[in-house]
């Protein structure tokens, strides 16, 4: 296999893996939100109210830096990085 | 003029100014406490910040066509994250958001999630292939990988109808705050907001707007915050109020349970003015079915990463490593904002329905809270109203209504802070309105001027001429935009949602095929597109003239239906034609691939 295709297999990897957390935290743990409200979550707030105005929203922050660390560590891995500033 | 090392002076150049604006605002609580009126204080606050914007969209003026529509690609990862929040968060953010959260609780915070998790399929799907790409716009990535006119004209379509849908509230929002503000009627108000609009954009193009929008997002979270942090002190709800206020969440639902929600008649709701509501939902009870939160964050989500004006902030950072940390900045200063909108919700709430505080008013007699100075004030501004329905003389919470705005516009002199902060919400929710509405015009007019004029009829014009129609085109549509916004369609926040269904319908899975399928082909996406964007529109319009809907798809998410057409209409279509050709196969990996050229040139 080329090393083009081996990188973008690895690429597609981490793109399920993100979209997985992803689904799980904007769709997955909102079909259970009327069970999940009756648990205290941090800070003592509702558990599902605090994913609604906290918890999914600094997840998805810190996916996104986590994913584009990932993603450059494949790109260097590969050679495929971009040489300069950014 | 900006220099090579503006650049890199950039961290002191905001510093400057974020010190200079809280020095104005200081200025201004001192000149409020020597007496000068709320009128002129608000004044102040508009004027000040738009002659700001103005200057910064003057010194940012180009002639160059890269920077003219991708500021020169090199905006670094967190001034482009400031700068794609204020294009991201509008008038509606600013203004109406708090009052959703506050008026529809649970069912509403989808939206929260929705507009958040979208930049989770930005970061992963789109933006970094797009950026790799070089195009200057959206459609010139979908003209290039599908190849012909049609394909780039119908990108064009979608993205004129989604922005266009947005950008009509924007400038709706931008006259209502100007209107208020500067004490002019609406439909003069509109145009005076269009003018400031147009002084940020149309010398700089993209290079303009982004460092304005930096400026502006820098107004907008300091006009958000501020409040927020003093009021929740001032109540003694907290220091910090994000992680204090569960024993204020608790207390509201006690109270509802203790009030109760009780229905009015018909006749009675007669009465309450157009556009305001009562209390009638749980604060933080789950209060809709899993589907309807789902759908409605999922069609969010997709029409975040559909929008043009979004992913073309994107286009603007120098590498595609800095586009990829860039999305995440961006969410970062959203998530600012976001985090804080239920937290006003719930101060505003309590303040007002709590009666053992003492700016509560449930529970006192109608004639002492019809007496209180802010009542009256936003009474006469058609926000707030009470009624005895009952008959007796108390105020019942099923008689206490209030528009969506006033919790943003309102809360801060309910808990009795100063007017400079009044001043200082106008100025940021101007900001915010102004920021998105440039982003939006902008998105358009450049699509027109380099997609359909450069790209498809006249392919020889020159840079000058190109940059010139691409100013006229911005004029255009910003006064189209203001035209249709003065005569108020639909609310700020219905419109807003509309673009989202309008853009993934049409774009989303056009866009996302285009880089993680090398087999999608040009008469799929022109199936895809068209096919999506119709059916799309097809359900709204149905849905609006009393159809019943199916799979609970409402008005709000429409999209889910179109999209869900366009991806069988593009799959389909595409297996049943012809593959792409070996060279657009080949600029398909060459996309997937960080490094090396960009598949289209410096200058294009």
């Amino acid at each position: 296999m080329s090393k083009q295709a081996q990188h973008w297999e690895k690429t597609r990897g981490l793109l399920i893996m993100t979209l997985a957390i992803w689904f799980v935290f904007s769709i997955g743990i909102f079909l259970f939100g009327a069970e999940m409200n009756e648990v205290t979550g941090p800070f003592g707030y509702p558990l599902t109210y605090w994913f609604t105005c906290q918890g999914s929203l600094g997840i998805f922050v810190i996916l996104i830096f986590w994913f584009a660390n990932r993603q450059e560590k494949i790109d260097e891995e590969f050679g495929f990085s971009e040489r300069g500033d950014d | 003029m900006i220099k090579g090392n503006f650049i890199d002076n950039l961290p002191k150049v905001y510093g400057i100014y974020t010190g200079g604006f809280l020095g104005f605002i200081i200025i201004m609580s001192i000149a409020e406490q020597m007496g000068m009126t709320a009128k002129t204080i608000g004044i102040c606050f508009v004027a000040f910040t738009v002659a700001i914007y103005a200057i910064i969209g003057y010194l940012s003026r180009t002639a160059q066509a890269d920077a003219y529509y991708v500021a020169g690609r090199q905006v670094p990862t967190v001034f482009n994250g400031m700068a794609t929040a204020a294009d991201w968060m509008s008038g509606a953010s600013f203004v109406a958001m708090a009052g959703g959260i506050y008026f529809k609780g649970y069912g509403y915070m989808a939206l929260l999630v929705g507009w958040t998790g979208g930049y989770v399929l930005v970061a992963s799907l789109l933006a970094p292939y797009l950026r790799k790409f070089g195009c200057y716009t959206v459609p010139d990535f979908i003209g290039t990988r599908y190849g012909g006119n049609l394909t780039r004209f119908l990108a064009v379509v979608v993205l004129t109808v989604a922005s266009f849908t947005y950008v009509t509230a924007q400038i709706n929002a931008t006259g209502t705050i100007a209107s208020v503000a500067l004490d002019i009627p609406f439909q003069y108000a509109v145009y005076v907001g269009l003018v400031s609009i147009l002084l940020c954009s149309m010398l700089g193009g993209m290079r303009g707007v982004t460092w304005t929008q930096v400026a502006q997002y820098i107004v907008l979270i300091i006009a958000y915050l501020l409040p927020v942090f003093w009021i929740s002190n001032r109540m003694g709800a907290g220091f910090f109020p994000h992680f204090m206020l569960a024993d204020e969440v608790a207390r509201i639902a006690e109270l509802e349970q203790q009030f109760g929600f009780v229905a009015n008649s018909k006749e009675n709701l007669a009465m309450v003015p157009k556009g305001l509501a009562g209390i009638t939902k749980a604060h933080s009870a789950v209060n809709a079915t899993p589907w309807a939160f789902i759908s409605l964050a999922l069609a969010m989500m997709m029409g975040t990463a559909s929008l043009p004006h979004v992913m073309m902030r994107y286009f603007t950072t120098p590498s595609v490593k800095a586009a990829r940390k860039s999305v995440g900045w961006s969410l970062f200063f959203i998530f600012l904002l976001y985090s804080s909108a239920p937290m006003l919700a719930t101060l505003s709430k309590l303040s007002l329905i709590d009666p053992t505080l003492s700016t509560g008013i449930i529970g006192k007699s109608i004639a002492e809270v019809q007496a209180i100075d802010w009542y009256q004030n936003w009474n006469q501004a058609n926000l707030m109203f009470v009624s005895d329905f009952n008959g007796n003389g108390t105020l019942e919470l099923n008689e206490f209504f209030m528009g969506g705005k006033a919790v943003v516009l309102a809360t801060p002199e309910i808990a009795g802070l100063p007017y400079v902060i009044s001043g200082l919400v106008a100025a940021g929710g101007m900001a915010a309105a102004m920021s998105t509405a440039d982003g939006l015009i902008l998105a358009i007019a450049n699509a027109i001027s380099h997609d359909v004029y450069y790209k498809i009829i006249d392919p020889k014009a020159e840079t000058a001429k190109r940059l010139v129609v691409a100013r006229v085109l911005l004029v255009v549509i910003g006064f189209a935009g203001a035209t249709i916004a003065a005569m108020e369609i639909q609310g700020i926040l219905g419109s807003v949602i509309w673009a989202f269904d309008f853009a993934m319908s049409g774009l989303f899975f056009p866009l996302v095929l285009g880089v993680w399928w090398k087999r999608a082909n040009r008469e799929g996406a022109i199936a895809g597109m068209a096919l999506g964007l119709i059916s799309g529109a097809g359900y709204l319009i149905w849905v609006r003239n009393g159809g019943s809907g199916f799979l609970g798809i409402t008005q709000l998410t429409f999209g889910i239906f179109g999209s869900a057409v366009s991806l069988i209409a593009m799959v389909v279509v595409s297996l049943m034609t012809s593959e792409p050709s070996a060279a657009v196969q080949k600029m398909v990996d060459e996309v997937r691939v960080p490094s090396g050229k960009s598949i289209l040139g410096k200058q294009h």
